[in-house]
């Protein structure tokens, strides 16, 4: 397919337009939020707290009188650089792990990796996030390291597996009659060919990673405050919740809604990846 | 599950039959809703406030006792003498008083309380009440003689607290799951992670409880508590940690509010030995910058009492300091120039759990950076906080509320986790506690409070209120919490 | 096989070896002293040292960790610092709650997702796939705890149907105990269910799409047979797989819903350990999970391995 049908496929695609609309919108809030927002979210102004939606206060002020909209769009920040980040642990981690297991299938380096993967698998995961904050303490950092650390399986296993299936290619097989070294083949030949799986399975684990990191806020083992997050911000919003609903309602919104655009655009990516499906599900 | 019996199923019948069969008369058990479980009951072996709520003048009890306004008046000692020199206490005890198991209360057991307390290897967690004890002598089994090594004003207030209550030597093994003691409710059974409780103790010796049962229900959450008080799953909550909710409460007729005091000092603890909170300048400084009313406000949604030093004001030799620290920004500022700090500088504030001190902290950090001191906020648990901050003394700025009655002792202890070192303040308090005289031992706190707070030892910031929820028709309930505690002697349900 | 199931059981000890070794070195590092913080903030050092020394804490972290595994073998779980009970009735008691809870919510997650992913997957296109899509869609972007959170301010604050939380005990009743679940169980089950309806009907787009379906087909069985009778039990092994790691996911991933709930069951068992440094309850129920999990994965790929012998050769 060419570049024009790609992109024609993409723009006719209406779920895969909404969810990249729904995460672009989120993206840009919190890269706005760097330089403006509506209001500044370090002061607090206890005399207006609690205060209903308005022109002036979009989303309402929470209970430290607070801008709910402008604490959304830096909490967006939060959430994208902690999801980011443990995506990027997983994939920089996983990936090799993952196209050595192939290179050496069914060889001692393919069942200590393949059994490492299942061993981190069988850690219940939320339980070990919360044991390694305990254990380092509750910070942004330390969340990224806790999903970044259940990412890197998804990852070995995801390339292993589609590796596994290029190695027996023709043209893998004459790469490796011409002489070149396994490292080289997976970097040459396997790699730009999985590309592909790795950003939808990255843009999944991403959304994965942001519902992560507001669970993790909320039992209160992500970002610390003042850092506005997402998750913190429905916590404090709990004993509020029959007295001011908002404050819990918008960030729960934004949660729902990033998850959902990225989810929309994961799938829609690998519609537009794998023609067949497209074709077996159109 | 193991416990899940034939038993238990017997025991579900006979309480469908019992509350079919009463179901017309009044109400007489009760649930009531706290935060913190205790982590076993025996209160003269841990700090846990929680062991005390549940088991202070319900299941056990000591020679004196508080009342719900703080009076000392006497427990299990119907009187005592007290000797001229104030070196020798003679109690006498209550006749006919009986333990939960059947044996008798008498002074071989208050010896062996007391001696235990104050031993080298004791668990006791406020073995310092008990240091002025010389020994006990044990005259007949009704009475009992304390011997001191230096009179000690206090001594009658000591022996009121929960780590003072009188235990038997023959049930001391297994009093943490089981305790044994002479208090009007016995216990009897212990869910962990949910519920303990008691019943009516038919042999108390003194007046009887009017409820049958009572059900200690722990929810440490704050919405769940506020659920669990509007869907009537406990009849009370004590110490109900979202005053944010309190107002929807009082506007409700199902429900009453209580406001009382406490005996929580809350404070901004400021580490007096880190520079460069070693420059009193700086400590002026950061007093200053704060607002009282805003964190109350903020943080307890107007509940709580300003303080300008570390002394709880329903006392009669409280003396109100809140003036040597009102909130001026630009006299901080001033002063922070002067210490050599004009562009502030940056600490650490650690924060235990408690919305006093989370939501607290918050606002605190807002108000000193607005003078240029930045924090770095840390949330801790209580485990964290003791091991980091109370032990290890590895801490800039932190909050935490002072519970303990008159404790303001404890500026007097170098090595104590703020680490004030005053010569002058040590030699105070050796006299007061060497004082018995009520007006010289007022004038003595007067000095120590004025001591503490113009040297700005700590941020004092205000006296916790007591937050009680109750069904309406429940009588009868503490209002104040002079020292932990959830008596129930004298509740009951109106009709 | 046997060579294979050997294999698998050297692998599988292997496996349960390294975690111990790994949840005992990441606890062992927690900072915090348990004696210091049961004992409060007026407590003395010397009041510390003989609670330490009572709890077997003056050991070495070798001796510590022999002593921990000897107790596990023998189904020893040790005694809580806290609590002052053996481990194991602790977690016996908690396990009513938890396993209840896990089987409630996935047996609502199945009833919901079956029926919704084959009527999604048979009427493909349809206003009813968009629909199923959709809501599933919505329903795996909620996150949970928001999720309980709003249904409590629903159906517990505001109309009063149910208790907003806690658990009055299986002694008062099938009935009443199912009850207090229910609202966990929603909130447990609905993004469950919206990935198992995806699951269920991308499976059965798969195998519908399959040669022998074709066949079939022309052979003159009806849509509905043949989806009875070939596509559903062909699509029946993806989905089951979900449904495991769910079980699993359910069992250990509820700590967040039972603290909105105020639940007592397992995870919450672990966090008010943690916060308490009651290590050895964390340490036990986190490997009794992995050991969960790792003997029913080990039992999948016997399992699979069984049905389809090309496995064996993967090792």
């Amino acid at each position: 397919m060419g570049r024009g049908g790609w992109v024609r496929a993409a723009l006719s695609s209406r779920s895969f337009m909404f969810g990249l609309i729904l995460s672009l919108l989120f993206l840009g809030a919190a890269l706005l939020s760097f330089f403006w927002t509506p209001f500044d979210v370090a002061r607090l102004t206890i005399s207006e707290r609690l205060q209903l939606p308005s022109a002036m206060h979009w989303f309402g002020t929470d209970h430290f009188g607070r801008d709910i909209f402008s604490m959304i769009m830096v909490g967006a920040r939060t959430s994208i650089a902690v999801a980011l980040v443990a995506v990027g642990i997983g994939m920089v981690m996983g990936v090799p792990l993952g196209l050595a297991a192939a290179a050496r299938a069914g060889r001692l380096l393919d069942e200590i990796i393949m059994r490492g993967n299942d061993l981190v698998f069988a850690f219940p995961a939320l339980l070990i996030a919360i044991m390694i904050t305990a254990v380092f303490g509750a910070s942004a950092v330390n969340a990224i390291i806790a999903i970044g650390i259940f990412n890197i399986p998804v990852f070995a296993r995801l390339t292993r597996g589609a590796a596994l299936s290029l190695w027996k290619r023709d043209y893998v097989m004459s790469a490796r009659v011409a002489g070149k070294g396994a490292a080289r083949i997976s970097a040459e030949h396997i790699l730009p060919n999985i590309a592909n799986l790795l950003i939808v399975q990255g843009t999944i684990q991403f959304s994965l990673g942001i519902l992560a990191e507001a669970g993790l806020s909320y039992v209160g083992l992500g970002a610390q405050p003042p850092t506005p997050s997402w998750g913190r911000m429905l916590a404090d919003a709990q004993t509020l919740i029959s007295l001011a609903p908002h404050i819990a309602i918008f960030p729960g919104l934004a949660i729902v809604f990033t998850v959902l655009g990225l989810n929309l655009m994961g799938d829609g990516l690998r519609d537009l990846f794998d023609p067949r499906l497209r074709r077996a599900r159109a | 599950m193991k416990h899940f019996t034939i038993k238990t199923a017997f025991a579900g019948v006979a309480v469908l039959a019992l509350s079919a069969g009463l179901a017309q008369a009044a109400q007489t058990d009760i649930t009531v809703g706290m935060q913190l479980e205790p982590p076993h009951l025996d209160p003269t072996s841990a700090a846990a406030g929680a062991i005390d709520s549940v088991t202070y003048a319900n299941i056990f009890e000591g020679l004196t006792r508080f009342t719900s306004t703080g009076a000392i008046v006497p427990g299990l000692a119907e009187s005592w003498d007290i000797s001229d020199d104030g070196l020798t206490y003679t109690f006498h005890l209550h006749d006919g008083v009986k333990f939960h198991d059947g044996t008798d209360m008498n002074a071989d057991d208050v010896k062996f309380t007391l001696d235990r307390a104050r031993a080298e290897d004791s668990a006791n967690a406020q073995k310092a009440l008990f240091a002025a004890i010389a020994e006990v002598n044990v005259i007949d089994p009704l009475t009992v003689e304390v011997k001191l090594s230096e009179p000690n004003g206090n001594m009658l207030f000591n022996l009121a607290w929960g780590d003072a209550v009188i235990v038997a030597p023959e049930s001391i093994d297994t009093i943490k799951t089981n305790p044994v003691g002479t208090g009007p409710f016995k216990f009897s059974n212990w869910v962990q992670g949910d519920k303990i409780e008691i019943t009516r103790n038919p042999d108390y010796w003194g007046t009887p409880a009017k409820l049958e049962k009572a059900t200690f229900k722990f929810i440490s959450d704050p919405t769940a508590a506020f659920a669990s008080v509007m869907a009537e799953d406990v009849d009370v909550f004590t110490g109900f940690p979202a005053p944010e909710n309190l107002p929807q409460f009082e506007a409700d007729p199902r429900f009453q509010v209580l406001v009382g005091s406490t005996e929580g000092e809350t404070i901004l603890s400021t580490n007096n030995k880190m520079p460069p909170f070693d420059n009193v300048k700086v400590r002026e400084a950061l007093a200053h910058a704060i607002n009282r009313q805003e964190i109350i406000d903020g943080a307890m949604f107007g509940y709580g009492t300003p303080i300008g030093t570390h002394f709880a004001p329903h006392h009669p030799a409280y003396v109100d300091l809140t003036a040597l620290s009102t909130h001026d920004p630009e006299l901080s500022r001033k002063l922070l120039a002067e210490a050599g700090f004009p562009d502030g500088f940056t600490t650490t504030l650690k924060l235990p759990p408690p919305s006093y001190a989370r939501r607290g902290g918050e606002i605190i950090a807002a108000q000193l950076a607005a003078v240029g001191i930045k924090t770095e906020i840390t949330n801790v648990e209580w485990a964290q906080w003791l091991e980091q901050v109370f032990r290890g003394k590895d801490y800039g700025l932190t909050i935490v509320s002072h519970t303990e009655p008159l404790d303001i002792g404890i500026y007097a202890q170098p090595d104590y986790y703020f680490q004030y070192d005053n010569p002058a303040f040590q030699a105070l308090m050796e006299e007061l506690n060497a004082t018995t005289d009520p007006t010289k031992r007022a004038a003595m706190l007067g000095a120590a409070q004025a001591t503490i707070s113009k040297d700005y030892v700590n941020g004092y910031l205000f006296q916790l209120a007591a937050l009680t929820v109750a069904n309406a028709k429940v009588v009868g309930l503490w209002e104040n919490a002079p020292t932990q505690a959830t008596d129930l002697t004298a509740v009951y349900w109106e009709d | 096989m046997l060579r294979y199931t050997l294999k698998r059981l050297l692998s599988l000890a292997l496996s349960l070896i390294v975690a111990s070794v790994v949840i005992f070195v990441a606890i062992e590092v927690v900072p915090g002293d348990p004696a210091s913080y049961m004992l409060g903030i007026n407590a003395q050092p010397d009041t510390v040292a003989a609670l330490r020394e009572e709890l077997g804490l003056n050991v070495g972290p070798f001796q510590r960790y022999v002593n921990w595994i000897t107790g596990l073998v023998r189904g020893d779980f040790g005694t809580s610092y806290t609590y002052r009970t053996e481990v194991a009735d602790m977690i016996g008691e908690r396990l009513w709650i938890s396993l209840p809870l896990a089987l409630f919510a996935l047996t609502m997650s199945t009833l919901i997702a079956f029926p919704a992913g084959i009527l999604a997957a048979t009427k493909r296109g349809s206003a009813w796939d968009v629909a199923v899509m959709g809501v599933t869609q919505l329903g795996v972007a909620i996150p949970n705890f928001w999720f309980a959170m709003l249904i409590v301010l629903v159906f517990a604050i505001n109309l009063r149907w149910f208790s907003a939380g806690g658990f009055p005990g299986w002694d008062q009743g099938l009935a009443v105990g199912l009850k207090a679940l229910l609202l966990p169980a929603i909130s447990l089950a609905l993004p469950q269910a919206s990935i198992l309806a995806r699951v269920m009907r991308s499976a059965l787009l798969d195998t519908l799409d399959e040669d022998f379906i074709r066949t079939a087909r022309a052979k003159g069985l009806t849509r509905r047979q043949v989806l009875r009778r070939h596509a559903l039990r062909n699509a029946m092994i993806p989905v089951l797989t979900i449904i495991g790691l769910q079980f699993s996911f359910l069992l250990a991933g509820a700590i967040i819903i039972e603290n909105v709930f105020f639940l007592p069951g397992l995870g919450r068992l672990v966090f008010q350990s943690i916060s308490q440094r009651d290590l050895i309850v964390v340490e036990s129920v986190v490997m009794l999970l992995v050991f969960a999990v790792v003997v029913v994965n080990f039992a999948v790929d016997l399992a699979y391995a069984a049905v389809d012998p090309r496995l064996r050769s993967r090792g």
